[in-house]
């Protein structure tokens, strides 16, 4: 859109030129009024100004060297353009037409828009060129020289007949300004060195361009004078000439100078990048050995070491990784910087990197001479040592150690990093386990509990969020008999409800029938040696309640006494009575640490069984709950069902330890013998 | 948590567990006794005196021994137990797997009986 403005406006110049060349030729008074060529031009200087505007500095794809060629490709252009009409010129001689006024200015307008159009596309790069990276002050001065140009631009519309010291003033104010702003060159330092040559290469030849262009134009101008309106000593244009060709030959020469010192940018651009890849690696890489090789691969490249390798020390293992040396060289480095004594490094006693070349020299037939050793730390340990080698003597200075460092410090932020995320990973594997467990665990307790017309039980059992392994279970074995259990399986986790399980498996094999209590004891002691690791053991008590005789019998191993409230004493006492706990005794000789006892019960009789998560439930002030206390709640509530008790009993532990985050288990199991019959 | 400390007296290896023992730090009372045997005593004290608590996987470690004891004739005697840790050993029924004494003097005695 812009661009056919442009070709209209241009044409439309051609036209008012030509009538006026035309009617001066022929001396016919003027029909165009002799401003409106200028004010022509500069509606079309303005509408390639926007066209380049929108084409050039809007256009955020291009990089340096396409702006460059750009630019570059306008010149040719517009140069090709200029010298096949100087080819049609040669080929014609001197004919008529080459000398015809109207020819010429035809030929001149045709130059003096292509080269307009090749200065403002300029014009448009030079401005990204210089406002790359730019600051508040910068942004301000390109603002000014702009509405300069453009009230230049305007002066040029009204003054037909310009003053020749005001114009010289206004021009050296242009040439300072544009002076001022070509000393911006921040982009030459981002180019590598192949754009550089590039950019050298497209500048030389804008050069070239901006010169041939600029020469034809006003050699043109000079062949003619009878009527012709000279554009020569247009302000803007000038303007825009001398600040377009000195800011081409600023940046040709800074970046020429710049060559020798390009790869030092790129080696630290290079730097940027490993660092990067060296924080990235937490994310993405599978293992630690992965972060080591990128450590070692990055020191390499960025200190342009001829060999390292890398040595770590976990608990239990020890590993080198090696690059571009065998790792019995690397050893006969190590021993030999050993056997000279040299601490402080490789024996990774002290956190100073050290350059120990010079213990280098004494090493006979090793390749290498200069060595640079980093510890890397992981939590404040020293998990390994990164070691550097050159063939050169004094090869590392000081900004490698630096550099190494950081690598060597980030490495180290990584593998930390990378084991928290396993710890997180493998704590959060034990919870899922646990999870397990606990629903393993609640589903070995019955549902329902058997009840008779002679007594009624209750149960309670809650497990803290490490899993326990406490254990209750009713049988009915025939009208008159019932068999309970209660155990508690040492250790805790998926273990404990391993072997809870076994001892329900247990319980109903050899609780079907009628069982005395010490012969099933002997029987469990039996079974479970055999699934039992060395340390874990089982305490139970094993009950058998006949209803005929009003008797229980029962036998403890070795787990908590049994609480007995005698309605008959009004009396709450504990069972005192020999037992040792499942698992312990490995061999036949159990049957002896067992003794079965038989006691009556009367109607009002209760029986508490419980587990040690209970008498060892702690209050806030580290107090236990023990046997006394446990014995008074169950006095204060005889007289209630066992379901009762059971609440009551539970409601005052929470109330002891005053939290409901219970450390243990909290298990019990309420017998109370009816009144009613 | 536990501290366990270890002295030697005529022979005899004395191991006293100060703190503690519970699941996790029963597993460095198994490492002390380990070593005991290991570096050849059969005569072995438990100076219980500064044990204040101690769980069901601190007992299993001692009873773990039993067995290991018998077969290479080692002697270990427990002593000088405050009542609540006497309580836990009582009720798990150790009294009569385990040789207990009251204090130091009877637990030498006990240990150098043939």
């Amino acid at each position: 859109m812009l661009f056919v403005i442009g070709v209209i406006t241009w044409i439309a110049l051609l036209f008012t030129d030509l009538s006026v060349v035309f009617s001066a030729k022929n001396n016919l008074p003027q029909e165009v009024p002799a401003w409106l060529p200028g004010i022509i031009l500069n509606l079309y200087l303005i509408t390639l100004y926007y066209y380049y505007k929108f084409k050039i500095d809007r256009d955020e794809q291009l990089n340096f060297v396409d702006l460059l060629w750009r630019v570059f490709a306008t010149g040719l252009i517009a140069t090709v353009i200029s010298l096949l009409f100087r080819l049609v010129e040669g080929l014609l001689k001197s004919t008529a037409l080459t000398n015809n006024v109207v020819y010429v200015e035809v030929i001149y307008l045709i130059n003096l828009g292509l080269m307009t159009a090749f200065l403002l596309a300029s014009f448009a790069a030079w401005k990204r060129l210089i406002l790359y990276q730019k600051s508040k002050w910068l942004l301000r001065g390109w603002s000014l020289f702009e509405y300069a140009l453009l009230l230049a631009l305007l002066y040029t519309c009204f003054d037909r007949t310009p003053n020749e010291n005001l114009y010289l003033v206004l021009l050296g104010i242009f040439v300072v300004m544009g002076l001022i702003l070509s000393a911006n060159m921040k982009w030459v330092a981002f180019l590598n060195f192949r754009q550089k040559w590039t950019c050298l290469l497209l500048l030389l030849l804008t050069i070239f361009y901006f010169g041939y262009l600029s020469f034809t134009t006003s050699s043109l101008a000079d062949t003619v004078q009878l009527g012709f309106t000279d554009h020569r000593s247009h302000l803007f244009i000038k303007s825009i000439l001398i600040f377009v060709i000195v800011y081409s030959v600023f940046s040709f020469l800074v970046i020429l100078f710049n060559l020798p010192t390009t790869s030092v940018f790129e080696q630290k651009l290079e730097e940027v990048v490993n660092f990067q890849r060296i924080s990235q690696s937490i994310q993405t890489e599978q293992s630690e050995e992965s972060v080591y090789n990128i450590l070692l691969e990055t020191s390499v490249s960025s200190v342009f070491a001829d060999a390292a390798w890398l040595e770590t020390k976990d608990n239990s293992t020890h590993r080198v990784f090696t690059y571009r040396i065998t790792e019995k060289e690397a050893y006969d480095i190590i021993n030999h910087l050993k056997a000279q004594n040299v601490t402080g490094i490789l024996d990774q006693g002290q956190d100073k990197t050290k350059n120990l070349s010079k213990h280098l020299g004494a090493l006979k037939g090793s390749r290498f001479r200069s060595i640079l050793a980093f510890p890397i730390y992981v939590k404040g340990e020293n998990i390994g040592t990164l070691a550097l080698l050159k063939e050169l003597p004094d090869g590392f200075n000081k900004e490698m150690t630096k550099i190494v460092s950081t690598f060597a410090n980030q490495a180290g932020i990584s593998i930390e990093n990378f084991r928290l995320l396993e710890e997180a990973l493998q704590g959060e594997r034990y919870k899922e386990e646990l999870k397990i467990a606990k629903t393993v665990q609640k589903s070995l307790l019955p549902q329902v509990l058997e009840q008779d017309s002679e007594f009624e039980i209750a149960a309670f059992s809650e497990s803290a969020d490490e899993v326990g392994g406490d254990y209750y279970d009713t049988i009915r074995i025939n009208q008159y008999e019932t068999s309970l259990i209660i155990a508690d399986v040492s250790g805790k986790g998926t273990t404990a409800a391993f072997h809870m399980s076994q001892m329900k498996g247990i319980f109903h094999s050899l609780a079907q029938e009628c069982i005395e209590p010490d012969e099933f004891m002997a029987r469990a002691n039996k079974a479970l040696v055999y699934c039992l690791e060395r340390g874990s053991f089982i305490s139970a008590i094993f009950f058998l309640i006949n209803t005929q005789n009003k008797t229980v019998r029962y036998a403890r191993a070795g787990h908590c006494p049994v609480l007995y409230y005698s309605a008959a004493k009004d009396k709450a006492e504990y069972f005192k009575d020999k037992g040792v706990a499942l698992g312990m005794v490995r061999n036949n000789s159990y049957r002896n640490f067992i003794e079965a006892k038989e006691f009556g019960y009367q109607p009002g009789d209760i029986m508490v069984l419980y587990t040690d998560g209970i008498t060892e439930a702690k209050s806030a002030k580290g107090e236990e709950f023990g046997y006394d206390r446990l014995a008074a709640v169950l006095l204060d509530v005889k007289d209630r069902s066992s379901r009762e008790i059971q609440e009551h009993l539970i409601a005052k532990l929470y109330e002891f330890s005053g939290t409901d985050n219970i450390n243990d288990d909290y298990t019990t199991m309420i017998v109370k013998f009816n009144n009613r019959t | 948590m536990v501290h366990i400390k270890r002295l030697q007296e005529d022979g005899i290896d004395i191991i006293a567990p100060i703190g503690e023992i519970d699941a996790s730090s029963s597993i460095e009372l198994d490492l002390t006794i380990a070593k005991s045997v290991g570096e050849g005593f059969s005569k072995i004290l438990v100076d219980c005196g500064a044990l204040e608590y101690i769980s069901s996987a601190g007992l299993g470690v001692f009873m773990s021994y039993i067995d290991e004891f018998k077969d290479k004739n080692v002697r270990m005697v427990l002593y000088g137990m405050s009542e609540k840790v006497a309580n836990t050993f009582e009720i798990l029924g150790l009294y009569d797997l385990l040789t207990i004494a009251p204090d130091k003097a009877e637990a030498k005695k006990k240990v150098n009986e043939v």
